[in-house]
């Protein structure tokens, strides 16, 4: 590819601060998208313009047009519709312009969603082929990632759908969820390079996206269902918040604690650092000195990471290690925010038959939220509407104290006595 | 859509393997990490038990990528990660070496594109964002550009590790927030209600849907000309635009009075406090491209106060805890008002059920 190699070259390679006076020959000017190209930050606007220079698909040349247009009037010009590949009835977003008469070239710009691998790893073939196909057919602008999870190749007509997603099939790439189905998942670099990774979330993650492919290309439930793996209670992909289902690593016995590498640790930082930033600021005051030494009471530890994020050559986490499963969390639309509740303590993720085990629990839930959530309800929502108790009962989990922060306060139910 | 000619038949195989996208020390050392440091901002170093060492350069890109940065990332990978490399859940790309020579070169090549190096550690990290005009059909801003001009301003924060803790940004376009809680997020907040296009409306929208979209009941069946539509008590409405998704005559979005809000506190993270939602700390500021100065104000307004106030591991809203609301406002310069008092579900649980008062 020509225009692969010319821009492999760097011929029309930006640099630092890169913003160009006014647009070349193919753009037509966009006096106020030029001003995102001031400042040091990377600009995503010097890059649509060095793409559609370049490979001068009329597509790109709309869209700019339409943003600019956008940027004038403090208003978007998208609707939605109903383009989908042959068998499946979600993945790609389909977007038309409202405003064609003025800008014919923006017509169609949908977007693939695409699962990228768990962990979001690539090596540069498999991105230097995706990069290729969606060139052919697309318009060559890619967002990495959406925040669904997704690659989100923005920018194709109808007609290439199809092949394009064919191609990219073909390379090993399927399309992501949209709608009221299973959706791409998320996951934390995990066992790849983090030594507090409590379980293999790619692993995890692989197995149960492609346990449940079916509803997450052909949409028939209530509402969504997202789910994240994260390595450890740090949660560095926001599952408690961002999914239905946040599968978070734990681990249920001692921090192993390097008592060398403590003593390395004080020497190193003084004995004010060791009270201040650790013992102070554990949540539970789990942890106190003993002779000099630094003790951690198992008991009262909630597992939160804090003194494992400060000294991670010294303490590491406990060896029987798994996940807890908390479900819930949603955003802001119509009831408000809403994080994840515990509802699985701990179960163990080491061999397959753990994941399968998982997969017939996660299974269950969803089957019990079908029948029981109402038309674009999520499942927090759902277990809040009908209750905690009643939603144990239905997917037939055992109460445990932990999936509450106190008893309740008040004495209207009826008991079973 | 389907081609006549058509001979690929799909394979519904789900996420892509990661196996082959895994570098080989990385797949040697697979779950047997002992620890890591961060030797300098922008770089970390992690420890296997077998003694094997992995460093990883990270660098903030725009997210809004296209295929020529992307080859441009890739001969970054070829030439010094063995053809490896990897995206965090901020946006940032990530390249794994086992060679530490490869360091330094690698920094330098990447600056010289104009790809910041940092994101690490006690940092302002780059932004999860949403769509906005470019691609969303729902939005009252465009999220990126918002984002490169927060970004602009925060660049040296990104470079650096001289935060109390690591501060994590978010932007929406809408008040669904896509853009998701964060120790600072940037959120749109509609003032008025929906503007109703009834010649639009009977066409396009199932009217029970957009009924029953409504958290408070405020839409309701009606007849307009002869025609089935609907009305909105404005009354009650609390301009959410949970309507406007379901039928885009419901049209929430306007160019003067679809504002801007600032929320800050939010942490998902289980270290120390537990998770967190945020609160609203600003608001009624003007959606104002193509630089948004108002919105950066504030921002630079609260990390400054931040990294002032704020004692080491506190995230935003452990700092906020600490300090009190009311200090925090004096300290940001920034004005509590009544809208800022929770009206909405479980607001009593926002309230102060104590004679705990700072003066």
């Amino acid at each position: 590819m020509e225009g692969a190699q010319k821009a492999a070259s760097g011929e029309v390679m930006q640099g630092k601060n890169g913003g160009s006076d006014g647009n070349g020959k193919f753009l037509n000017p966009t006096p106020m998208l030029d001003e995102l190209e001031k400042g040091p930050w990377p600009s995503f606007i010097s890059g649509f313009k060095e793409l559609a220079e370049r490979t001068e698909k009329p597509m790109l040349r709309g869209v700019m047009d339409q943003l600019e247009y956008s940027y004038n009037t403090k208003m978007g010009y998208w609707k939605g519709g109903l383009v989908t590949v042959d068998g499946y009835g979600a993945g790609v977003i389909t977007r038309y312009s409202m405003i064609k008469d003025k800008f014919p070239e923006a017509t169609e710009f949908h977007t693939m969603r695409i699962q990228p691998a768990p962990g979001l790893h690539y090596n540069t073939a498999m991105l230097r082929e995706l990069c290729d196909i969606w060139e052919k057919y697309g318009s060559g602008v890619i967002t990495l990632h959406g925040q669904t999870g997704d690659i989100m190749l923005q920018g194709i007509e109808q007609d290439k759908v199809q092949e394009c997603f064919d191609e990219l099939n073909q390379a090993g790439w399927d399309l992501g969820g949209a709608g009221a189905g299973m959706r791409t998942a998320v996951s934390c670099i995990g066992q790849g390079r983090c030594e507090n990774a409590c379980y293999d979330n790619l692993k995890a993650h692989l197995k149960l996206l492609k346990h449940f492919v079916g509803p997450l290309h052909r949409p028939e439930w209530n509402y969504k269902i997202k789910l994240k793996f994260s390595g450890c209670p740090n949660d560095c992909t926001n599952a408690i918040m961002r999914s239905d289902m946040a599968v978070i690593g734990t681990w249920k016995d001692a921090i192993q604690i390097e008592k060398e590498e403590v003593k390395a640790w004080v020497a190193d930082r003084g004995m004010d650092v060791l009270v201040n930033q650790v013992i102070n600021l554990c949540p539970t005051r789990a942890i106190s000195l003993k002779d000099g030494e630094m003790v951690i009471d198992s008991r009262d530890c909630v597992r939160c990471m804090h003194c494992l994020n400060v000294m991670p050559k010294a303490l590491s986490p406990g060896k029987e290690r798994g996940i807890s499963l908390l479900m819930g969390g949603k955003n802001t639309l119509k009831v408000g925010v809403n994080m994840g509740s515990l509802i699985v303590p701990f179960m163990k993720m080491d061999t397959d038959e753990d994941i399968e085990e998982f997969i017939e629990l996660v299974e269950g839930i969803i089957d019990w939220w079908d029948d029981n959530g109402l038309d674009h309800e999520r499942i927090g929502e759902t277990i809040e509407r009908v209750g905690l108790k009643q939603f144990l009962e239905g997917v037939g989990l055992e109460v445990n104290i932990n999936m509450v922060t106190r008893p309740r306060d008040n004495p209207y139910f009826k008991a079973k006595y | 859509m389907s081609s006549p000619e058509k001979k690929w038949k799909t394979v519904e195989s789900g996420p892509h393997s990661y196996e082959e996208a895994l570098h080989p020390v990385v797949r040697k050392n697979y779950g047997k990490w002992k620890y890591h440091e961060i030797p300098k901002p922008g770089v970390l170093k992690h420890v296997a038990e077998s003694g094997d060492t992995i460093y990883t350069v990270r660098a903030g890109t725009p997210r809004q990528d296209t295929v020529d940065m992307l080859r441009r990332l890739c001969d970054v990978a070829d030439k010094f990660s063995d053809g490896y490399l990897r995206f965090t859940v901020r946006n940032n790309v990530e390249f794994l070496t086992p060679n530490e020579a490869n360091v330094e070169p690698m920094i330098k090549e990447l600056e010289e594109m104009g790809f910041p190096v940092g994101g690490t550690g006690m940092c302002v990290s780059s932004v999860s964002h949403t769509q906005g005009w470019l691609h969303c059909d729902i939005p009252a801003t465009d999220a990126s550009g918002v984002v490169k001009s927060m970004m602009d301003t925060v660049y040296n924060e990104f470079k650096g590790m001289q935060m109390p803790n690591k501060v994590r940004l978010s932007t929406s376009c809408c008040a669904i927030n896509c853009g998701g809680q964060a120790d600072i997020a940037v959120v749109v907040k509609h003032t008025r209600p929906p503007r109703i296009n009834h010649d639009h409306l009977a066409t396009i929208c199932e009217l029970p849907k957009a009924v029953a979209r409504c958290p408070v009941a405020a839409i309701r069946p009606t007849v307009i000309n002869g025609k089935r539509s609907l009305m909105v008590d404005e009354a009650k409405c609390i301009c959410c635009g949970a309507c406007f998704g379901a039928c885009p005559a419901m049209e929430i979005n306007h160019p003067e009075h679809s504002k801007f809000a600032i929320w800050v506190g939010g942490k998902n993270s289980n270290a120390r406090s537990k998770p967190s939602t945020m609160s609203i700390v600003a608001h009624n500021l003007p959606n104002n491209p193509p630089r948004w100065p108002e919105v950066t104000e504030v921002i630079g307004k609260i990390l400054t106060a931040y990294k002032e106030g704020g004692r080491p591991w506190e995230r935003v809203g452990e700092w906020i805890n600490r300090i009190g609301w009311k200090r925090f406002f004096e300290e940001t310069g920034l004005t509590f008002d009544d809208d800022m008092i929770d009206s909405y579900r479980h607001a009593r649980t926002t309230f102060n059920q104590s004679a705990h008062v700072r003066f």
